[in-house]
């Protein structure tokens, strides 16, 4: 199955309940499969809204009521969103917003690439928060790791990205579904259903006192602690004995995997950390790895955004470098073969 | 025979828009020079007696500031 | 003597910060008689818009949540489809409304959302000190058309209610005003029925109310209610603008 309809049958067996979209390449699919199997579930709701824009608001909307709700786009729809997105993360409001990027900036290209990271994982709206995000890398992470954003969503009423990309959302691959559709649709305590038996609440996030706004702040940053020590997650390919690491994500580090390979057919000691959190970001583990090389080789589909979190997980103690190919270009594994064992030779490892 | 009316005005609610004043077929309520702990100068019920309970004071406040009472 | 008139259950008792002689207090209190008259203070979830109105939360004692800019609708609509047992009302601006959310109120009537909105109108940007609205009069001084709205400038005033009863979802439109004891009971009627239309289950509903806004038109509140009989009423007139309500088709 493709990439695009593995998210949408993982968010129904997640119990989502509400899905708000808008047509954009490359996660057109995602869209169009919810049309179909969303809405014939009982009491839920699928609505191809007017823009991204109104999109994101009705997932708030959703949200509010206390039930599972998502939303999808692509790139320039995800710039849309980042108001609302600011709105629920400060509201504390869970919802998945799954972006399938493509090359930008502007109307850009339809192919994949990864320069969303920096508006991924610095909070793309305005104002100081964090979401939680997922770099899947292949069609059955794209299925795992959607289930997984509702669970986090919920458990820290956050909202939670999936950073998935234009390749992974249109590729097909097996897949294995690990959870059966919910019989009853899970509803948060705390929803906004109307006062019946309890005195009637408000959520806001307008505040008329600065400290009031600053404890806020402080709070939502308290929850981003518990969040980094306990879900941050990764992968790692060949690290045990590795003299140079490749740091990638998504379906760069696919392509990573085969040049990895590719390097050590030849006898050259690489290896990779695969961040699955973007945010929450393995720093700690890069950190352990310094203390057993210090070369690293960043490569990503964009013009250099992942490599400034591992250069600052580091503090300087490693040596980054960078290969990086922007604007939807899909770079091939012998390609970036050739990238590691000229930067293997240059630095004289062995 | 009309109906005896009397209204409260919450003096401290009272903004001192004079909209009550305008619209009481009675003229029965008179702004003041009193200044409530907000700085406005609330209206007034003059109580002459030609109050009958109609309640159009309180329809058009603003503030929720009248209640009326009738009989 | 008995108690005739007094402040309705689900307003609370605290002071309103709106101006003298605003609507917005008028507006939220009739709001409040509706929902205990129909006795749904348990069912109603309502959304204020950024606008003056922002704080109607500390004055509505029924559930309620903000919304970005121009997204009530939008909010109000997931809102609806999650937990349509809900009754769900926006409260918004003329900006929040006619200019900023004029996607989502078109689509969220042409959808037909089972959801009221109370569109307050009042011809100028209040909350951010007085500028011009889609609804300002030509002519108009605001702090953005010191000469006046001009109509080869800033174009004519917006009708977005007569915009919006040309989409079938949309079936019952009204158009009221809060400035004179008359068209406030009118007011609270058309509140009344635009509710009800939601319970049956009818489609959207919408009543446009014309409120003062005395500060930003640099007006004593007395002179500001008048204004809009001599004025504002003149280009937004009152009366229902659509009422399908009664047809049998009615969806």
């Amino acid at each position: 199955m493709d990439g695009n309809s593995a998210i949408g049958e993982a968010a129904i067996r997640a119990g989502c309940q509400c899905y708000f979209g808008y047509p954009i390449t490359p996660q057109n699919e995602l869209i169009e499969y919810m049309a179909v199997h969303l809405s014939r579930r009982k009491g839920c709701s699928f609505v191809q809204a007017e823009s991204e824009l109104s999109a994101i608001s009705m997932v708030h909307g959703a949200s509010l009521a206390g039930v599972r709700t998502m939303t999808s786009s692509s790139s320039p729809g995800i710039s849309l969103m980042q108001e609302g997105i600011s709105y629920l993360a400060a509201c504390g409001l869970p919802a998945v917003i799954v972006n399938m990027s493509r090359g930008g900036p502007g109307l850009g290209s339809i192919s994949a690439a990864q320069s969303d990271y920096f508006q991924s994982t610095r909070g793309g709206g305005h104002g100081d928060y964090r979401t939680i995000v997922l770099g899947p890398s292949s069609v059955q992470e794209l299925a795992d790791l959607t289930h997984r954003g509702f669970d986090l969503a919920d458990k820290y009423q956050i909202p939670v990205i999936i950073l998935g990309d234009g390749m992974l959302g249109q590729m097909k691959e097996p897949v294995e579904f690990k959870h059966e559709a919910p019989k009853e649709l899970p509803v948060r305590s705390l929803a906004l259903r109307g006062a019946k038996g309890r005195p009637s609440r408000f959520i806001k996030t307008l505040t008329s006192e600065p400290i009031e706004l600053e404890e806020i702040n402080w709070s939502l940053f308290r929850r981003y602690q518990l969040i980094k020590k306990g879900e941050t997650t990764y992968d790692t390919f060949l690290l045990d004995d590795a003299r140079l690491i490749v740091v990638a994500f998504g379906i760069a580090a696919r392509i990573a995997k085969g040049a990895i390979k590719n390097a050590r057919g030849e006898g050259l000691k690489v290896g990779m950390l695969r961040p699955t959190t973007l945010w929450p970001f393995p720093s700690e583990k890069i950190q352990e790895l310094a203390q057993k090389t210090k070369n690293f080789l960043v490569f990503e589909m964009n013009m250099g955004q992942m490599i400034e979190d591992v250069q600052l997980a580091l503090e300087g103690n490693g040596e980054v470098s960078f290969y990086g190919r922007p604007g939807g270009v899909i770079p091939t594994p012998s390609e970036v073969f050739r990238v590691i064992s000229r930067l293997w030779y240059q630095k004289g490892l062995k | 025979m009309s109906t005896q009316g009397r209204i409260e005005i919450d003096q401290e609610l009272c903004k001192g828009c004079l909209i009550c004043i305008h619209f009481c077929p009675k003229g029965d309520i008179s702004p003041s020079n009193k200044v409530n702990s907000s700085g406005y100068s609330p209206a007034c019920f003059d109580n002459s007696g030609k109050c009958t309970g109609c309640a159009i004071c309180a329809i058009v406040c603003p503030e929720v500031a009248i209640e009326v009472y009738r009989g | 003597m008995k108690k005739v008139y007094t402040r309705p259950r689900s307003l609370k008792r605290v002071p309103f910060h709106y101006c003298p002689g605003c609507g917005h207090s008028i507006i939220h209190r009739l709001i409040a008689e509706v929902i205990d008259e129909m006795n749904i203070q348990d069912k109603v979830i309502g959304i204020p818009p950024p606008g003056c109105a922002v704080f109607a939360y500390y004055y509505l004692d029924v559930d309620m949540a903000e919304s970005a800019h121009g997204r009530g609708a939008a909010v109000a609509t997931g809102l609806k489809r999650a937990y349509p047992e809900g009754l769900v009302f926006t409260y918004q601006g003329d900006g929040d409304l006619a200019a900023i959310g004029t996607a989502e109120i078109i689509h969220t009537a042409n959808r037909g959302e089972r959801i009221t909105v109370i569109f307050v109108n009042n011809a100028v940007y209040g909350m951010t000190g007085g500028q011009m609205a889609p609804t300002t009069l030509l002519g108009q001084k605001t702090t953005t058309t010191p000469q006046g709205r001009d109509l080869k400038i800033e174009g004519y005033p917006l009708k977005i209610s007569e915009m919006l009863a040309l989409a079938k979802g949309a079936v019952y439109i009204e158009r009221t005003a809060v400035n004179s004891p008359t068209n406030i009971r009118k007011t609270k009627k058309a509140i009344h029925k635009a509710l009800q239309t939601q319970i049956d289950d009818l489609g959207f509903s919408l009543v446009e109310i014309l409120a003062p806004c005395p500060i930003n038109w640099k007006m004593t509140p007395l002179e500001s209610w008048q204004w809009i009989e001599k004025e504002m009423m003149k280009e937004f007139p009152l009366g229902v603008i659509k009422d399908t309500t009664s047809k049998e088709d009615a969806d």
